[in-house]
């Protein structure tokens, strides 16, 4: 018959783990294993499943799109800021490849250039979070304690925020330039790194290798540098795409708004803006759908790259 | 007669303590994975039979293949990258032929299976009393009150006062015994002919552990099931199977009734298992008795007596040719050794074991070191 | 379970406060005021100040918020300096467009999203899976203010299947209502799908491994019983968190296919109010916004309550 030490004994369950017969033989490697997708036929020993084609594309596109945008001012493009009157919202020709805009601006000069501003919001943005946001989220997740208690209030009370107007504000009161831009945006995606990386490292933080490494007098810096730094990369890796392309939108959205880099510099969101204001998408469709179409693809490429390296990383893939 | 109609054509299972024969033939089961570093062959031609009422105990170290055996049985395994080849005859009806419409009338019904950590095993989400209650309404046909009811009785039945109410806990309530005691009682919900229970007191304390295989000693009895038990672990079986299985790199080395596998022990890597059990009544603070070394890789594995790079008894023909397994004397004591134990001591000179031989585990051929 | 709904009402005070302050010091931040909307550009400086002291705008910050925030007590969130009607009326009026749109988008998603991950986690990487994750993609590439000029384009200006802009409400003309709902939802709703089946999905094909899903299928259970009954609880954790953040944000998060499609809601409201400089009309859409954020969550925590019992116990 169970006893009441039995009974009460709902604590004992966490010490289970700590009994457990370590997996260490091939068959349970095996049986983790078994989780890699493709089979050859004949029972071959497996290569690594390889990235795939569209991945590839992925990486083609973006690298094409970054190194026409640093080199902009080096390949032969016509003057993106200034247009010729006589040549007003022409379809793609000889002269101009991919057509011109209501000012006679050529696109494709317009389109080279205007990648720097969304890269660069994108990038450089997501870089100003995961520096601070996620510096914060990595210690905060790890040690806890007040300061823990404090930051999630805080990035809560910021999320919570209407964010639109306390862009619109700032961007207004501040003065907008891709400066600006980038760094009121970058500014905004700390909250939403905090969380997540957070999040993470609070995950392994409970996990007996961190306890392992404390009892072996490990000092917290060289713990979170050391056993749970390399254990959130992956997500932080996901994430930080993900962002990208979030903050990419933005951009976007606030062109939408009239605050994004002022004209004539052009930017893929204001390009987009000029092109579907006044009913412009019907008879001069070519405007907004350049950096549309490229915004696209741009995104898509970051998705798709974010999401195989999370695969690549991760081990688990299908059972039932 | 039971069998439920599900869309498929039913099976039928005669009823308990009529089969004829064993309840459960197994005929060269041999299990692979395919894995990108090889296919890895965890289990390799395992063979043996369960008689109905009657307890079997499988026993191995990790990596013996054991616990892939228990799944590959019951056709648990996912249907992705596994080879399986070999019969299992149960209750006259071949699983290894069935699809998955027809295990299910098997599984849960005829044929369950009592996991190693109810932790992990249970529904974190779901209350003890519906996890049981499926089992009941799907195979017996019960309705909910019906179901719930048995449920309540069944947990009664385990050991678990106050049944009614924690009828509604959540697998996070209760103890890890408790939990152990609810796993049984979802097992044997629908009164199975055969439970396979793997390492079922695995992490439990002992005293825990005795209740626990006592509690299903018990049951066993009065429902006259027949119940394989797969642990690491000896001293579980020792008192508790009729029969025991040792298991090795995939292998069945050794197969006896208890008391002949106790008193009689022919392999060595049976000895060695004993052995490494330490006893009360050993003096304090004398050495683990571990076998060096460890189980050997799967993928390729090596030439000869796959035990042969740990056993101190390895000779040179342990090492160039696998024993087959087969009896001296009393037929229902199966072992695979060239050089079988007698009386339970060598017949051949020890040798200390080469640790980077034991290591390797691979073509023991060349041994660094002592010969 | 009591004494944790009152710990996060408490909560709900505490960042409702906070965030008033913030709106109120974020607003007055802007350059300009009412007076050059309401005035004109070249009005005389003498006029300027009689309408400023008119308004109450020319006392001390902290003054101008304790009165706002009293008035906000008693229900009076005050009223827009340009065309008079109560910030109340605006939100009455407001809410419901930009509450229906929400309803709408959201549960295309959920639609879509939900019995997609749940056919493709049982196989992942293969055909199926490979298809929707990539489209997927395309779908997270495909913004609101891209996405809505080229479906006018396409389904209002083109084929005229739908209108281009315009908003009945509901009960005048419940008909005419969705028909004018539908492309702006579809507008808003392809972001919230790729998000909510990729979580979903990965949920999904973690829990799939889990030994209590062997167990399940140890009982006899079927395939689709164990997706529904035992998979998807467990999985849905991330789902929600996400769901509740991105309804939260939806809010006036609208505004954009507010403005194209000329749907009178409170983000375009806000938005509007902004440029303006309408103070009184920004900050308290913007302190009602915040609050529905945070209510928001609030229901989202209690239904993890409900989901998932473990949360409770703490």
């Amino acid at each position: 018959m169970p006893d009441d030490r039995d009974l009460l004994d709902t604590q004992s369950s966490d010490g289970m783990l700590a009994n457990r017969i370590p997996m260490t033989a091939a068959t349970d490697e095996a049986i983790l294993d078994m989780q890699s997708p493709a089979v050859d036929p004949d029972g071959e020993p497996l290569k690594r499943k390889p990235f795939g084609v569209l991945f590839w594309f992925a990486v083609g596109f973006i690298s094409i799109v970054v190194l026409s945008a640093v080199l902009a001012n080096l390949l032969p493009l016509q003057n993106p800021d200034f247009g010729n009157y006589s040549s007003l919202n022409q379809a793609p020709s000889g002269a101009h490849l991919l057509g011109t805009d209501d000012l006679g601006r050529d696109l494709l000069a317009r389109l080279v250039f205007g990648a720097r501003v969304s890269l660069i919001v994108g990038f450089v943005g997501v870089l100003i979070g995961l520096v601070f946001g996620g510096t914060a989220g990595l210690v905060s997740g790890y040690r806890g304690g007040r300061l823990d208690i404090a930051l999630n209030a805080v990035s809560f009370i910021i999320l919570a925020f209407p964010a639109i107007v306390a862009v619109i504000a700032i961007v207004t009161f501040w003065g907008a330039s891709l400066v600006h831009i980038t760094i009121i945006l970058g500014v905004a995606t700390i909250p939403l790194m905090y969380r997540v990386i957070r999040a993470s490292s609070l995950s392994f933080a409970q996990r007996d290798f961190v306890i392992a490494a404390k009892t072996m007098g490990a000092t917290n810096t060289r713990i979170v540098l050391r056993e749970i730094l390399p254990n959130v990369i992956p997500v932080m890796v996901t994430f930080s795409l993900i962002t990208v392309a979030g903050l990419i939108v933005i951009e976007g959205t606030l062109a939408f708004l009239g605050l994004s880099v002022p004209l004539p510099t052009p930017s893929w969101g204001n390009m987009i803006n000029e092109g579907t204001a006044n009913n412009a998408l019907s008879t001069d469709p070519w405007i907004m759908l350049w950096p549309a179409l490229f915004m696209f693809l741009l995104l898509w490429s970051i998705n798709l790259i974010g999401d195989r390296l999370r695969q690549r990383f991760d081990i688990r893939e299908g059972v039932l | 007669m039971r069998g439920l109609q599900r869309g498929g054509k039913s099976l039928e299972f005669k009823d308990a303590g009529s089969q004829e024969g064993p309840l459960l033939v197994v005929e060269d089961l041999h299990t692979s994975f395919r894995t990108s570093r090889g296919t890895v062959r965890a289990v390799d031609g395992v063979s043996f039979e369960v008689h109905e009422g009657k307890t079997l105990g499988i026993v191995g170290e990790s990596g013996s293949g054991k616990t892939v055996l228990s799944r590959s049985i019951m056709g648990l395994l996912p249907p992705r990258d596994v080879i399986r080849s070999g019969t299992v005859r149960f209750a006259g009806h071949e699983l290894t032929a069935m699809d998955d419409t027809e295990l299910r009338q098997v599984w849960g019904a005829e044929l369950s299976m009592i996991f190693q950590d109810p932790m992990t095993a249970l529904n974190p989400v779901k209350r003890i009393g519906v996890q049981i209650a499926e089992s009941l309404k799907l195979h017996l046909g019960m309705d909910k009150q019906e179901a719930t009811s048995t449920a309540i009785e069944l947990l009664r039945s385990v050991g678990i006062p106050s049944p009614q109410e924690r009828v509604r806990w959540y697998p996070f309530q209760l103890s890890g015994g408790m939990r152990q005691r609810v796993m049984i009682a979802i097992a044997l919900a629908c009164a199975p002919r055969l439970v396979m229970a793997d390492e079922p007191t695995t992490g439990l304390d002992v005293t825990v552990q005795a209740q626990i295989l006592d509690l299903l000693a018990d049951l066993q009895q009065e429902r006259h099931m027949a119940v394989i038990l797969v642990t690491h672990d000896l001293g579980v079986v020792a008192s508790r199977a009729d029969d025991i299985i040792v298991m090795y790199a995939g292998r069945v080395v050794e197969r006896a009734p208890t008391r002949t596998l106790f008193h009689d022990t022919k392999m060595p890597y049976t000895r060695a298992l004993m052995d490494s059990i330490p006893r009360l009544a050993d003096p304090s603070g004398a050495r683990l008795d571990a076998i060096a070394g460890r189980p050997p890789d799967l993928i390729n594995p090596p030439a000869g007596c796959r035990f042969a790079p740990r056993c101190p008894y390895a000779q040179d023909k342990c090492r160039e040719s696998e024993p087959p397994l087969r009896t001296v004397g009393s037929p229902d004591h199966l072992f695979a050794c060239w050089f079988p134990l007698v009386d339970g001591k060598s017949t051949v000179p020890a040798v200390p074991v080469s640790l980077s031989a034991s290591q390797n585990g691979a073509s023991g051929a060349t041994t660094e070191g002592d010969a | 379970m009591a004494k944790y709904l009152l710990r996060r009402f408490l909560q709900l005070i505490v960042v409702s406060f906070i965030i008033s302050v913030l709106v109120f010091l974020l607003v007055h931040l802007l350059p300009g005021d009412p007076t050059t909307q309401i005035l004109g550009a070249n009005d005389t400086a003498a006029n300027r100040a009689i309408l400023l002291k008119q308004l109450g705008l020319n006392l001390p910050l902290w003054h101008q918020y304790t009165v706002w925030l009293n008035a906000a007590f008693h229900g009076n969130l005050g009223t827009s300096y340009l065309n008079h009607f109560t910030v109340t009326h605006i939100l009455a009026t407001g809410a419901p467009v930009s509450i229906e749109l929400i309803i709408i988008s959201q549960f295309i998603a959920f639609s879509v999203a939900v019995p997609l991950a749940l056919v493709v986690s049982r196989k992942p990487n293969k055909g199926l899976d490979n298809i929707s994750t990539t489209t997927t993609f395309g779908l997270l590439a495909l913004p609101p203010f891209v996405v809505a000029p080229i479906l006018v384009a396409v389904f209002a200006v083109g084929l005229g299947w739908f209108p281009a802009t315009g908003y009945t409400p509901i009960n005048q003309n419940l008909a005419q209502n969705i028909h004018e709902m539908i492309l702006p939802s579809l507008a808003i709703t392809a972001g919230s799908i790729a998000v909510y089946f990729r979580l979903l999905r990965s949920d999904l094909i973690t829990t799939l491994q889990q030994d209590f899903i062997t167990m399940a299928r140890s009982k006899g259970l079927s395939n689709r019983r164990i997706m529904w009954r035992h998979a998807f609880r467990p999985s849905s954790f991330s789902l929600l968190a996400a769901a509740g953040i991105n309804i939260g944000s939806l809010i006036a998060g609208t505004f954009v296919v507010e403005a194209l499609f000329a749907m009178p809601g409170i983000g375009y409201a806000l938005v509007q109010a902004v440029e303006q400089r309408d103070y009184l009309v920004v900050q308290g859409i913007s302190l009602v916004v915040a609050i529905a954020f945070v209510i928001i969550q609030f229901i989202i925590d209690f239904i993890f309550t409900i989901v998932d019992p473990r949360v409770v116990r703490e």
